[in-house]
């Protein structure tokens, strides 16, 4: 039974991460725990589909399916996270104004809902669906119950879901002053880490090059399977044998949503 | 414009000449079988995973930087490398205490 606690730990805390850090990042949005909530929902419901249809979506592009669709869910994901930290760099003087009194609106906070939804509706679906053909596949084989397998699977769950909320509660902790500037640096390096990971599949379908793999090997520094290597595998994608153009994508994200946000909170003409 | 279509048409076979090598590795029973794989370093390799037990496996190596979930009674392929010299363990996080394995490039 441990067994398949361990592994749905580990899929349910890339997951809980994400969405404990975005709803620390959402905080003071009206009308995002509605949003949060419906995420979670829909990924959830996604992951089943996407379980079911694995047969399917391993065949499709000369049988790399699933790295275009892994690809392209966390790509998708890259951009939502980039938006949002460039729509928070515009609003986090509001928010933070409005997280000590809880009078005003964000005017245009639906669409960051949305965002949020999506980006929290993704990161589930992903290590859902893994975690759902895993499950699946256990009580299929009929060497655990299925009551056993469901119990495992549960307490891995909680587990997972425990982290990503003390992470969330250990984040609002953090001085008003600090807080978006924390959160945004740690959306920035979710969405640098997912596109690092988003290189490492198209390198694994053959469409892109690896460009010198690896480029550096810090097994032996931070071991991939440690409980700070996986979560920093969670929190910015870390690999310990990183191929170049892994690294590529990492700086290439990473600089471009810095220079969006640095652009959109630039002072501006007044408009009224 | 006829320059173009011959230094396309080189460019294509010699791709096609450059042919990455071809390695098939089974899962039979939540074990891998070779599993030792010999493989040539510095070259693409194209590895094809066969998985003959009906529950799925996902293949996996930090070392390799790889991850793929093979459903049960099918095959799938990815690539790994150019690898350097060296030992470059894998295993399968369904059935981590028996599938396991590692990739010798030498």
């Amino acid at each position: 039974m441990f067994g398949s606690s361990i592994i749905v730990f580990r899929e349910t805390l890339e997951a809980a991460l994400i969405v404990g850090i975005l709803t620390a990042a959402t905080r003071g949005v009206s009308g995002r725990n509605r949003w949060l909530i419906a995420g979670i929902t829909a990924g959830l419901a996604g992951s089943a589909i996407v379980a079911a249809a694995t047969n399917t979506i391993a065949e499709m592009a000369s049988g790399f399916g699933q790295e275009l669709f892994s690809a392209g869910v966390l790509g998708i994901a890259v951009l939502m996270l980039a938006w949002h930290n460039i729509w928070m760099a515009a609003h986090s003087k509001e928010l933070a104004i409005h997280a000590r009194n809880t009078g005003r609106a964000i005017s245009d906070g639906k669409r960051e809902c949305s965002v949020l939804f999506a980006i929290i509706a993704l990161a589930v679906l992903r290590e859902g669906s893994e975690t759902v053909l895993f499950l699946y596949g256990i009580a299929t084989a009929g060497s655990q119950s299925t009551h056993t397998v469901l119990v495992g699977g549960l307490l891995g769950l909680t587990g997972g879901v425990a982290v990503g909320w003390t992470l969330y509660a250990g984040l609002l902790r953090i001085p008003l002053r600090w807080f978006f500037s924390v959160t945004s640096l740690l959306v920035l390096l979710l969405a640098a880490g997912m596109a690092s990971q988003v290189a490492r599949l198209l390198i694994q379908a053959n469409l892109l090059p690896s460009l010198a793999a690896p480029l550096w090997d810090t097994s032996s520094l931070l071991p991939p399977d440690s409980v700070l290597g996986t979560l920093l595998h969670g929190l910015a994608g870390y690999d310990a044998r990183p191929a170049g153009m892994q690294i590529i994508f990492f700086a290439v994200v990473l600089v471009s949503i810095v220079i969006g946000m640095k652009l959109i909170s630039q002072p501006q003409q007044p408009s009224k | 414009m006829k320059k173009l279509f011959f230094i396309t048409l080189f460019l294509l076979t010699s791709t096609a000449f450059a042919a990455d090598a071809e390695f098939t590795i089974v899962i039979r029973e939540h074990r891998f079988e070779p599993a030792e794989l010999i493989v040539p370093a510095g070259k693409k390799i194209k590895l094809l995973i066969e998985n003959q037990d009906s529950t799925p496996e996902e293949f996996e190596s930090y070392d390799l930087a790889r991850e793929k979930v093979i459903p049960g009674n099918s095959a799938a392929s990815l690539y790994i490398g150019p690898l350097k010299a060296g030992r470059y363990p894998f295993f399968g996080e369904f059935n981590e205490s028996t599938a396991k394995g590692v990739v010798i490039a030498q």
